[in-house]
């Protein structure tokens, strides 16, 4: 630890800024990608999960029991392997994308489901007794219902999402803490791991942090919205039923 | 108008629909009574699909509801008010009202207000159409789903035990604005167990018990003579 007060050894890192702001470019890009992968992922496979349809059920099951059950680093170990045995090459962004889209799609399933059977049937049933269709109903009554209760564990998948491009490291990435980690070994820019690592999670908290302020926030104000509607006037045989229950 | 025949539905190893008959016509005035788990609900949620039944025909305006066509032909035949109101809380009343006759119904903004605003003063509630349904009584939740269901302008409306989860005070502003719309040529199915409207407005009256019709009849043989042994034990237990 002694670098981390050797004037030196953040020179070092200064000089070399180039390499920092550059994993950051590739983890943000590799994040943005996958997230937009996950959320595809997340609506179609939460989506079928409620759908009411056994087989589809069994799909999105599958998919999600699968993907939250085994490692990251596996599913992105296997993905770079196999696809680099089939003779094929992705490229170490697409890889990334592809690894951390699927994982993160699975959570987000399972976020997208949760929000939807949050909503009591009776809303479905009404939309269906005047008539709205599927995408109707999910577009003006339940997804709007919905997104109150998704919002706040999704955000917390987006900074999962981005902290995790540094398993990328595993296969050889460009990502942050790739970047971070040759440039603390290398041959000619070693030595610096405290300053390096410090600016390094620096560039990652001044991501997420604001998101998970928000994510807090969001959950707050839904709470008290809860217990607003919770205090509203309830009528007296549904008090009698609480009572009962 | 609504014809269901030799409908059976089993939730899993129970039957709870058995071989029921039963056809309603144009603007008649049906009430359904029963004790409990007799069918009730059921019966009617078979008229909408709510529940699909597990065989047997469902015939509105002389078309058969099948799974493929129910949503075409729900949306241009038949409303339903429930018992737990089921209005749509992320919405004013206002917006609950227009929505169906707006994406539904074809109607513009204007058009789906000046519709909203004539059944609100038909429910007496003109005045709570910015309000949000959470912030109404139970009363006051039913009239505003009763006038959206009127929105819908279709010729069959359902309802669903529409009393039973109110307060004893606001029973009756409900029964009044029932009361008056059955003096309307619309068809109405009623599940109740209020049986001074059901002597009231009812045409006919059909008695469930364990998922079959087991009495039906005008309300005056019914409340004076019923034949069935079941039917007169209920209306000893229910009127007094």
């Amino acid at each position: 630890m002694a670098e981390l007060f050797e004037a030196s050894a953040w020179e070092k890192v200064w000089t070399y800024r180039d390499t920092f702001l550059l994993g950051l470019g590739n983890t943000v890009e590799t994040a943005l990608l996958g997230l937009l992968l996950a959320f595809v992922l997340g609506a179609v496979f939460g989506l079928m999960a409620t759908s009411g349809v056994k087989a589809l059920k069994a799909i999105s099951r599958i998919y999600v029991e699968i993907i939250q059950n085994t490692p990251l680093l596996l599913q992105l170990c296997f993905l770079y392997y196999a696809i680099a045995f089939a003779g094929a090459s992705l490229g170490i962004l697409y890889t990334g994308v592809l690894s951390l889209g699927i994982y993160h799609g699975a959570y987000v399933a399972e976020v997208i489901r949760a929000g939807i059977e949050a909503i009591p049937k009776g809303q479905f049933e009404a939309a269906r007794s005047q008539g709205f269709g599927y995408a109707g109903t999910m577009l003006y009554i339940i997804l709007p219902q919905s997104i109150k209760i998704i919002l706040p564990p999704m955000v917390n998948q987006v900074v999962n999402l981005i902290k995790n491009t540094s398993c990328l490291y595993i296969v050889g990435g460009a990502d942050l803490i790739s970047l971070t980690y040759s440039f603390v070994t290398g041959a000619n820019t070693g030595g610096a791991y405290a300053p390096a690592y410090i600016v390094s999670g620096v560039m990652f908290f001044v991501i997420c942090f604001p998101l998970s302020t928000l994510a807090s926030r969001w959950e707050g104000s839904l709470k008290k919205r809860e217990s607003r509607v919770a205090a509203a006037p309830k009528t007296s045989a549904e008090a009698r039923r609480g009572a009962a229950v | 108008m609504i014809k269901l025949e030799n409908v059976n539905k089993f939730f899993g190893d129970l039957h709870v629909l058995k071989d029921v008959n039963l056809e309603v016509a144009e603007g008649e005035k049906l009430v359904i009574i029963g004790p409990s788990g007799s069918g009730k609900s059921t019966t009617v949620r078979c008229m909408n699909f709510l529940e699909e039944p597990t065989s047997g025909h469902v015939y509105i305006d002389g078309e058969e509801l099948t799974n493929h066509n129910k949503t075409k032909v729900v949306r241009q035949t038949t409303s339903m008010v429930f018992q737990q109101f089921n209005l749509y809380p992320h919405m004013s009343v206002l917006r609950n009202l227009t929505l169906a006759p707006m994406k539904l119904h074809h109607k513009s903004r204007k058009e789906a207000e000046e519709l909203a605003y004539h059944y609100l003063d038909v429910v007496g509630l003109r005045d709570k159409a910015h309000a949000y349904p959470t912030t109404l009584s139970g009363g006051q939740q039913q009239r505003i789903a009763i006038a959206r269901a009127l929105c819908a302008e279709t010729k069959i409306i359902l309802f669903d035990e529409p009393t039973s989860a109110l307060d004893p005070e606001t029973i009756q502003e409900v029964l009044d604005v029932m009361i008056r719309l059955a003096k309307e040529n619309i068809t109405m199915v009623v599940v109740t167990h209020e049986m001074g409207f059901a002597r009231q407005v009812a045409d006919r009256i059909v008695f469930m018990a364990d998922g079959q019709i087991i009495e039906e009849g005008k309300p005056e043989h019914f409340f004076v003579s019923p034949e069935n042994e079941r039917v007169k034990q209920f209306l000893g237990k229910i009127i007094r």
